[in-house]
This record gives C-alpha cells, structure tokens and sequence, in this order.
C-alpha cells in the first residue's frame, strides 16, 4: 500500500478474520456433528466441540449403517457415481470441445458460421430451463439411470468450445506454416503442438467443470430413480425427512463432509488454474 | 477474428464436430424446440391426447396469481443475492487488496465455499437454523428472545435461502472484485494518496468507479445465478413453503412439470425463462459492456 497506517491494516485483517468466521462456521459445524452421535445433537443446544464419535460415523456413511428415517444409501457408491459422472462430464466436454473448437478455427467449410452460432447459443440456456423436454427426450432414449443419461446432456454446452477458441485464435500463424513445411498434417499439428499449447487451459477447465459436474443437483435428480444410481448431492437431501428428530444428523453431515471434500479439494489445491478457469469461461 | 492460414480438407472438419453437433442438437436443440412446441399444446395428464391451444398457456400463466407471485417472489430474490453477495464480497476483497501478509491463507479459505454443492449448502444452513435443533436458532431466542421459524414464518424463510445463496457467491463475487482491484494501476492510487486522499476518498473517487465494470457484470452473473443455480438451494431447506412464499421460478417449472403433470403449463414457463435469460444476456452484451466506461 501506498501508506503505512497500521490501524487500517489491524482493521483489515480484522474484517477478513470475521469474514473467514462466518464464512466458516457451518463447515465447522457439519464437520462437528458428524463427530457426536445423534442423541447429542438433538438436545438443543448442540455441542460446538468435535466429540469422539468421527470414525464410527463416517464409516456408517460410507457403508450406508445409518438408521435415519430418510434414505440410507451408502455413500461411498454414491460417491463413486459422482466422481464419473464429473470425470465424464468433464473430459467429455473438453474433448469434444477441443476437437470443435480446432476444426472452427483451422478450417473453412460451408455453412462454418451457421456452425458457430448454432453453438454460441448454447452458451445462453442453463439445463434449468429445459429440463422437462430434456427429460422425455433421454428418457424415450432409455438412458435413465444410467451413466450416459447422468452425463450426456450436460455436455450440451459451449462454454468450453470458446474458451478453446478463444485461445487457438491467438496462437501464432507462423507456428502452423512452420508445422506444414515440415510436413505435418491437421492431425499431427493438433496433436503435437496445439495440445501441448492448450495444457494450461485444459488445467483450468478441468477445475470448473469438475466442480459443475460433482455439484450437479436438478438434472440427477430427475434422471435417476433408483437408489444404487444417486450421485451423493442427490442423496444427501434424500436423507433428510421431514422432521429433525428422525434425522440422524451425524450421519448426515458426516456424508456432506464427504460430498464437499473432493471438490474442495480440487478447488484449494489447484487453485491457480481454478481463478484462470473462472475469469477466462465467463469473459 | 480470423486466421490468415488453415487447412484444406472436405472430410475432416465435419467428423471433427461431428461429436459435439449431434449432442447438441440432440440434447439441446430438441428438447428447446420441443419445449417451444409444447407451449402451444394442452395434453392430458397421460400423454393419450394432445390439443394445440396457441397462446392459451401462456394466457393462463399471465392471468395466474400463483405464477405472478413466484416472478415477484423470484424477483426479490435475485435482488437480495445480487446486492447483498456483491456489497459484502466487495468490503472483503478491499480489505484483502490491502493485506500482504496472509493474502493467501484468506484468499484459500475464502474460495471453499464456490466448491460446495448448493444442495450440500442448503442443508448446512437449515442444520444451523432448524427451529428444533439448530445452534444458530437457538441462540437466536435464547439471547435474543427471537423466535426463529421459517418453516411457519415467510420473512424467515426468505431470509434462509437469501443468506445461504450468498454465502456460496460470496467466493465468486470476491476473485473478480479481488482481480479488479488488483488490476487498477498504483500510479492512481499514489498519485491520489500525494494529493492528500485518504484510503475511504481514494475507494470512492478511484477504486469504487473504476470498479465498475467487475460490478455490473457480477451484477449480471448474480441474477443469473440467483434464477437458475438456487434451486437446489431451495429444494434442501423451504421446499418453496411456508405455503408458496419461497416458490422461486425455476421450482415452479419443477413443481408443475414434475409433480403437477401440467407439460404444457410448464413448457410455457420454461419458454419464459429462455426469454428472460436471452434478455439477460443480451442486456449484458450490449448495454453493459458498451455503457459502462469511465
């Protein structure tokens, strides 16, 4: 800063140590309760120090012990389901994007433009608003309940198509007259130095759609039926019935631990491809 | 922008898009005009016959109180997320501007949040708020006196899904405000600070203006978000209840669809958030990212 005053730098660290407060209270809260057992979490006022019971509760989530009166699934095969589902949604979306996003920049053919549009527009509707047609059109597919109806039409979307664009456009020409003077073709050219180009941005991508894909919450609901295909968002609220005393809350908390933990993991320590990933898909 | 050099070929640009023509045209191109069609239809709760009604549905809609209701309800709602998420992640990312030291111990746990999943949200904040059980409810009427209910109380309930959209925007909102402050030049900053400006003059004559783009797109983004990403939000802490006070568009869609069977009134709706989507992008594009300047 430009000038010392070391009040306003004790008030700034202040507000963001409350900041951080608030902002971490209920994870600290969820990760308390799912270290108490249920009992103790019902006599209002809970306890606000980690207790003793951490393994036996997440062990019961995992292997679905729990006797909660909503859905016992377990999580750990509704984790599995969601950790494809986002590694498909994610590395579908990048693939076909790279392969789109090549061919609308280092090609001209009829009807490019119509191509373009008919992708950019994409970009505007979220699966939000077409979720019933969207429905009844995988549905006459067949492909509820399955992995391909999970992921599929999720990677209906163009925001990695121009990211890739985007970044192909400022590639240096010289470098693909270098590549074909040396006798490389499309193929050897995308393959052997487009890719490797790409590397950082594919790294920031990889982040965010990871994260869209693990957070995904209306669509699987609506393509999945069945117990034993719930991605663990899904099946967290499903544990949760009616009242709060039929609710084994530990339980509960112990499997949103568990259902924030891969993203957060993914979020903090790729963090510099993260932030890239979040300016450059919404610019 | 385009390329001085490319490649020539007949076959391989169309097998290149080929993946992502079909699954876009399957996936989104149908279902899209599906919906536009089915707007325009009246079918039967068992799909055995269908009538084209032109714009009955969309008649019914407008003269529907319920469907008015929830726009007015969805509209409060947005405000309150946008407003609230972009004042507070602001005074975060001015006072973290200010930090050397530290930065990014704050900065990591401040972007955790982006990573939990609205429905994992929602149910944090209805834990903490839970009339019966809820630490923050209970210290709510047992140092206040303040009886917390959204399950009964509308207000209350509105205000739980408010502060839960919030609280997971806030990690969005503060990475660009942080990016934009980080992005004014120092010179202006020092050439104010010689001038005898003080850090709160320097913020709104220099930095708040300068801001102002990064304002008015989160402004954008936050209502978007508030439309279309909170129904998760929603469907793990009110339902929509107490009665339909928390039934924010996008639900509707969900609740008359899903479990009214009302396809047409439904597709109808979704075609009226396509619009208001398009609307919104659109008033970005051209209002925002040409108006706002300094």
């Amino acid at each position: 800063m430009v000038e010392r005053r070391p009040l306003l730098d004790l008030l700034a660290h202040a507000v963001m140590v409350l900041g951080l407060l608030i902002v971490a209270f209920p994870l600290y809260l969820a990760f308390v309760a799912s270290t108490h057992t249920a009992q103790d979490i019902l006599q209002a006022p809970m306890p606000l120090l980690p207790g003793a019971h951490l393994w036996e509760n997440y062990a019961a989530a995992l292997t679905g012990q729990g006797g909660g009166a909503g859905s016992n699934a377990p999580a750990a095969r509704m984790m599995w389901i969601s950790l494809v589902t986002a590694l498909v949604i994610t590395f579908g979306k990048i693939t076909i994007s790279l392969l789109s996003a090549f061919a609308l920049v280092y090609f001209r053919f009829p009807f490019r433009s119509l191509f373009f549009w008919a992708i950019f527009i994409t970009l505007m509707l979220p699966v939000e608003v077409r979720i019933g047609p969207t429905y009844q059109v995988v549905s006459d597919l067949g492909m509820l309940n399955s992995y391909a109806g999970l992921t599929v039409p999720l990677i209906a979307s163009a925001t990695a198509t121009f990211l890739f664009r985007q970044f192909f456009l400022t590639v240096p020409d010289e470098l693909l007259e270098a590549a074909r003077m040396d006798g490389a073709g499309p193929l050897r050219f995308f393959k052997d130095i487009l890719l490797p180009l790409s590397r950082t941005s594919i790294a920031a991508l990889f982040v965010i759609q990871f994260i869209y894909g693990w957070n995904q919450y209306l669509w699987p609901l609506l393509a999945t039926t069945s117990e034993d295909m719930y991605p663990v968002v899904v099946g967290i609220k499903r544990m949760i019935a009616g009242g709060d005393s039929g609710n084994e809350w530990n339980i509960v908390m112990a499997t949103a631990i568990l259902a924030m933990l891969p993203p957060a993991v993914v979020v903090v320590f790729m963090q510099r491809w993260f932030i890239k990933g979040l300016v450059d898909t919404e610019k | 922008m385009e390329k001085r050099v490319f490649f020539k070929s007949t076959w391989l640009p169309w097998a290149l898009l080929a993946p992502q023509l079909v699954i876009v045209s399957v996936f989104f191109f149908l279902p899209a005009g599906q919906a536009l069609v089915q707007s325009l239809q009246e079918q039967d709760a068992f799909g055995l016959s269908v009538n084209w009604v032109g714009l009955d549905n969309f008649k019914i809609l407008l003269s529907d109180s319920a469907y008015l209701e929830s726009f007015q309800t969805t509209a409060v709602f947005s405000i309150l997320v946008a407003v609230l998420g972009i004042a507070l992640s602001l005074i975060l990312a001015v006072f973290a501007d200010r930090i050397i030291r530290g930065a990014l111990v704050y900065r990591t746990m401040l972007i955790v949040p982006y990573a939990v999943a609205p429905a994992v949200a929602g149910v944090l904040w209805v834990f903490m708020f839970s009339p019966s059980i809820g630490v923050v409810s209970y210290a709510l009427s047992h140092s206040l006196g303040f009886e917390w209910n959204h399950l009964l109380n509308s207000t209350h309930a509105m205000a739980l899904i408010v502060t839960a959209a919030v609280w997971k925007q806030i990690s969005y909102n503060f990475l660009f405000f942080l990016a934009g402050m980080q992005s004014i030049p120092k010179s202006l900053i020092e050439a104010a600070a010689m001038d005898g400006a003080r850090p709160w003059r320097r913020f709104w004559t220099i930095q708040f203006p300068l801001l102002s783009p990064t304002t008015f797109f989160l402004l954008v983004i936050n209502m978007v978000y508030a439309f279309f990403d909170t129904f998760a939000i929603i469907d793990a802490t009110t339902h929509g209840g107490p009665g339909r006070d928390t039934v924010i568009l996008v639900y509707k869609v969900y609740q008359d669809g899903f479990k009214g069977g009302d396809i047409g009134g439904a597709a109808a709706q979704s075609v009226i958030l396509m619009i208001v989507v398009v609307a919104m992008t659109v008033f970005q594009f051209r209002y925002i990212e040409k108006k706002v300047n300094y």
